[in-house]
């Protein structure tokens, strides 16, 4: 365990409504749960599943109190989309790290004109912490599913949490359908060696 | 055994552990995730019922026969529910009886932010207010046993955060109760007012045996720390108040009506300042205060929205860490890709009818580019406050105006509005938009559907047959993704003399099959942005240097094949794609 037993780890996952971040953070839960972790999260439901912006908090440690994570003290921010990442920076720790899927989506205020999508995103999120772009979309395409993103990203996410490669296993193991399953751990291995 | 549930997934799971056999609910967020983690347990007899009315008293009945039944709705829904909730206080229990609130303080899917716990006082009932996903299962199961117990109902109340945080749960093994059977006993439940009377004194008794309960109740704690501040808080508030003051004594409370006011006093009594921490309205504040107790409460923290662990820090002036924000065009949620209310949404905006609108997806359209909707109070309001427009106003007003209402809202409020309409002369023009689903919770079948809370085939009850048994002359059935035929359709009944329905019937766009996808033709695209009005969010503008205009894009990922941006474009540019998917 890298980390000493007493720390807490925030993690915000982000994106929009539809991406599988639902699903990353509960493999995301249960792998800190395997590695032995107290751990908790946080969702809502309901109106985001229409193409809304998502969030999600989840955060493990030797004891855990608040499922919600305080702005400013995430160690990472894991984003499904550019313009979500910018959204929810201020969750994120002065130099946290941000995993971001090099994906713009607009959203329907940007679509009509009414408002403009950021074009400095990247350079937005450099100044408050350490950023990882990554084509998580493309390589999903390139194993054969896009949907397999969020399991792209979780891998790129694995490297820095120093989990055994088994809690990761049968996490992924105990949250997705046995037919989708080969192509998830693929898509896994595929974001841990980026 | 331990694992990782949600809130809700642990409240089924204490239900059933507590050898609940009946279940019914209406989906609501956050509630409705309940419901749908019971119908995982086969031992229990589970329904959505078309409302929590329907729900609460199917649970009444239950329990009349000596079977645990539980009612789980969104707070609102208690709303709903309140007339049986309250004589049910009075009737009391056989088989144990708990009602589940799910409030959403912050709205995040809701019309209003009511705090529930004044249900408890105002029916004198008791509560239970889990702070997670071990207590929501630990207390859901407990709940069962003190209704039978203290012969009464027990309303387990939830927040948002509680339903939808996860952590790691010990389970046990179902307690299998068996039906006792049902025993006439009139003097308990058929409420002639002699009877009430009787009961009523039964009620205040009980009060006094609940408090005395509450004293010693486990989940009453106090946790010692620093005596310079105590804190005396419930629910979520407890996770956030420990995180944001992690040396102070703590008073934390589980059971929370009635008020273990022994325990209060005694906690106050040695800590030299007392803080009340609680997300919502001054109820353990204002008790507590009347208690003669000096506490610190709401002229600090607000009423308004949820509690977070900032929200505390900003109320208490504590330092908090330094945050980079940035301002970023909202993303809203939208009507899908292919969603068959976008049309018939279009045409009435485009008509400028006024649009009495009701709880569902559809409320969706109220934002721009649609902006298809007046109103929203509460389910089934499109049909009555329509009415009463009309009574105010007038025929020549209600000519140009019609009532929204979603095949499952239909079913659970509205259909009494209409039958009113048509009893007292209205004329009311009321659209049901019949995605043949509830589609916003997440897809729970309805009576219009004939499929049952398993997927059991069942009777189908269509939203038409019903309409013309409640006396309504004109009613029809039409498609909703042909424009022409929608505005064509809504003319008619417009110019029909009384109340009207049309049924606009196509199921939701997430549980068909894409078809194929149009695209634009970039020569023909003159830019007009006609097609920018239905609001869909496959379709957006792109600017193409060598043309020096900016012309409309079909994202084929996300195109769902409908063909409502073809039929509004007036230039012929929006064609579908030759090859098939």
């Amino acid at each position: 365990m890298s980390r000493s037993n007493r720390e807490v780890t925030n993690i915000v996952i982000c994106g929009i409504g539809g991406q599988g971040i639902i699903l990353a953070s509960n493999v995301l839960c249960r792998a800190a749960y395997n590695q032995g972790f107290d751990v908790k999260k946080s969702e809502v439901h309901g109106m985001a599943q229409r193409g809304g912006s998502v969030i999600t908090h989840v955060r493990f440690g030797s004891k855990i109190y608040s499922p919600l994570i305080e702005e400013g003290t995430a160690h990472y921010m894991l984003a499904f989309e550019k313009l979500e990442g910018l959204r929810y920076l201020h969750y994120l720790k002065k130099n946290g790290k941000i995993i971001v899927n090099n994906r713009a989506i607009p959203p329907m205020s940007v679509l009509t004109g009414e408002s403009r999508y950021p074009d400095d995103i990247a350079l937005k999120l450099e100044k408050a912490g350490k950023v990882y772009l990554t084509d998580a979309g493309h390589k999903a395409c390139e194993l054969g599913n896009e949907r397999v993103v969020n399991t792209v990203l979780l891998g790129a996410l694995a490297r820095f949490l120093k989990f055994e490669s088994e809690a990761w296993q049968n996490a992924l193991q105990e949250n997705i359908k046995v037919r989708h399953l080969d192509l998830n751990l693929r898509a896994f291995d595929a974001g841990l060696n980026w | 055994m331990a694992t990782i549930l949600s809130g809700n997934e642990a409240v089924a799971r204490g239900a059933w552990e507590a050898g609940c056999r009946v279940a019914a609910a209406y989906p609501g967020t956050p509630s409705t995730e309940i419901l749908e983690n019971i119908l995982l347990y086969p031992d229990i007899y589970a329904e959505w019922s078309i409302n929590e009315k329907v729900a609460l008293e199917v649970a009444a009945g239950a329990s009349f026969a000596g079977s645990r039944s539980l009612a789980a709705m969104k707070h609102v829904g208690l709303n709903v529910a309140a007339d049986p909730f309250f004589t049910m206080a009075y009737s009391g229990v056989t088989g144990g009886l708990v009602i589940v609130s799910a409030d959403d303080p912050g709205m995040w899917s809701s019309q209003n932010e009511q705090d529930n716990r004044h249900y408890a006082r105002h029916a004198k009932v008791p509560i239970l207010e889990p702070s997670d996903s071990q207590e929501a299962k630990d207390y859901a199961r407990l709940a069962f046993d003190l209704s039978e117990y203290f012969d009464t109902p027990v309303l387990l109340r939830m927040t948002t955060r509680v339903c939808h945080s996860s952590c790691i749960v010990k389970l046990e093994d179902r307690l299998e109760k068996l039906v006792t059977g049902y025993v006439k006993d009139v003097k308990k439940r058929l409420f002639l007012p002699s009877h009430g009377r009787a009961r009523h004194i039964v009620v205040e008794e009980r009060q006094k045996k609940l408090t005395v309960y509450g004293e010693t109740f486990p989940g009453n704690r106090i946790e010692w720390g620093q005596k310079k501040i105590g804190i005396i808080t419930s629910g979520i508030s407890y996770q956030y108040a420990r995180e944001v003051f992690p040396k102070a004594s703590f008073l934390k409370l589980a059971f929370t009506y009635p008020l273990p006011e022994k325990l209060i006093r005694e906690f106050c009594r040695q800590v030299r300042k007392v803080v009340v921490i609680e997300e919502g309205d001054p109820i353990l504040e204002t008790e507590i205060k009347a208690m003669g107790v000096k506490v610190i409460g709401k002229e600090r923290i607000p009423t308004c929205g949820e509690l977070t662990p900032r929200v505390i820090k900003e109320s208490f002036d504590i330092e908090k860490p330094q945050v980079n924000a940035e301002p970023v065009p909202a993303r809203p949620p939208v009507l899908c890709p292919g969603c068959p209310h976008r049309g018939v949404l279009y045409v009435v905006d485009k008509m400028k009818l006024v649009v009495t609108g009701d709880i569902g997806c559809y409320t969706l359209a109220a934002l721009p580019p649609l902006n298809a909707m007046d109103t929203c109070i509460c389910m089934g309001a499109s049909v009555t406050n329509a009415h009463g427009l009309d009574k105010a106003l007038g025929r020549d007003f209600s000519k140009k105006m019609v009532a929204v209402i979603g095949d499952s809202t239909f079913f659970h409020s509205g259909i009494t509005g209409l039958i009113n309409a048509v009893y007292n002369k209205g004329d009311l023009n009321l659209i049901i938009l019949d995605n043949y689903t509830t589609a916003m919770t997440g897809h729970q079948p309805h009576p219009g559907i004939g499929k049952l809370a398993r997927g059991e085939t069942g009777k189908r009850i269509p939203p038409e047959d019903i309409a013309r048994g409640c006396g309504v002359e004109f009613v029809k059935v039409a498609n909703p993704d042909n424009l022409k035929e929608v505005e064509k359709s809504i003319k008619e009944a417009l110019d029909f003399d009384g109340t009207t329905v049309l049924i606009f019937r196509r199921p939701c766009a997430l549980l068909l099959r894409r078809k194929t996808p149009y695209y634009v033709d970039l020569e023909s695209c003159k830019g007009c942005q006609i097609c920018m009005r239905i609001g869909c969010p496959a379709i957006s503008l792109s600017s193409s240097p060598e043309k020096k205009k900016e012309t409309a894009v079909i994202d084929a990922d996300l195109c769902f094949g409908c063909g409502l941006c073809a039929q509004v474009c007036t230039c012929a540019a929006i064609r579908l794609r030759d090859v098939v998917r």
